[in-house]
């Protein structure tokens, strides 16, 4: 079974400063969950549309009920694809986002389409669907409803850092202070650090089993 | 941002630099010139690739725009 969501939303920002902005909203003060980001492949179509893939890399924690259902040794992070075309000529862009590691535990596929906002062309619009499935027997109907309820809150993330990404290309902002940018990368920091952590004591837990 | 590969940071922000004025300045005005950052992304392409594979990261057969097809129409 495969829940449903959808929602749309829109910025207050034209197409071409959100589809540049999409390409640069990484790091910013809501992506803490980001670790890393790549291109790994890019083509510019004979149409004229850019069709990019891009590798991310999500700190992917459970809820603390499942923790003790899940293998002790998974990882704490996952891998995530996200395709994408852009298409100046109908100004639209289109992102399919879906994550390749942890799948059977819970599958998230999430489509967005921004475009020009019919009512006022200086905003732009972004309607949003998500599939969310669970393959992990008897537990999936809670998976599901936890992998929503994150995935909500996860898109409210999203919008507020695509605002603060565009505040800052268009000079509006608060471009960080210098000790702000200290803190959010000791924060960055120490959440590599965790992780690590994380890493040695599940190895550590194993070998012990061993 | 950093790259998933270590040692790939700097390579990518390069590229990256390139591509966000290509991207603005020509290719969202229909500028069909051609991509001044093919170095650029082959020089970084090779170090991430080597990366993906020594992480033994997942990324083989995937279909491109791949799973939600079937489901886009329902």
């Amino acid at each position: 079974m495969v829940k449903y969501f959808s929602c749309s939303g829109f910025l207050k920002s034209s197409w071409d400063q959100v589809f540049l902005a999409f390409w640069q909203r990484y790091p910013n003060p809501y992506s803490n969950h980001v670790l890393t980001e790549d291109i790994i492949f890019r083509e510019v179509t004979p149409e004229h549309r850019l069709i990019s893939r891009r590798l991310l890399t999500k700190t992917s924690r459970a809820p603390r009920w499942a923790e003790k259902f899940l293998p002790a040794h998974m990882a704490q992070k996952a891998f995530i694809i996200e395709d994408s075309v852009v298409d100046p000529e109908s100004r639209s862009m289109t992102t399919l986002t879906w994550n390749i590691t942890h799948a059977r535990v819970m599958s998230i596929e999430e489509r967005c389409v921004f475009s020009v906002n019919p009512d006022n062309n200086n905003w732009t619009e972004i309607k949003r669907e998500a599939w969310i499935s669970s393959n992990l027997y008897g537990l999936s109907r809670a998976i599901q409803k936890f992998g929503l309820a994150r995935f909500k809150s996860n898109v409210s993330k999203t919008m507020k850092g695509f605002e603060f990404v565009l505040a800052r290309m268009q000079g509006e902002t608060p471009t960080r202070t210098l000790a702000e940018s200290a803190t959010v990368k000791a924060r960055e920091t120490a959440l590599a650090a965790k992780e690590k952590a994380k890493d040695l004591a599940s190895q550590a837990q194993k070998k012990q089993y061993v | 941002m950093n790259s998933v590969g270590e040692g790939c940071t700097d390579l990518k922000r390069e590229y990256d630099l390139c591509f966000n004025r290509w991207f603005a300045e020509k290719f969202l005005k229909g500028d069909r010139s051609g991509d001044p950052c093919t170095e650029l992304f082959k020089k970084y392409q090779t170090c991430v690739q080597k990366a993906i594979k020594e992480k033994d990261i997942p990324i083989e057969g995937l279909e491109f725009m791949g799973p939600s097809k079937d489901k886009a129409d329902s």
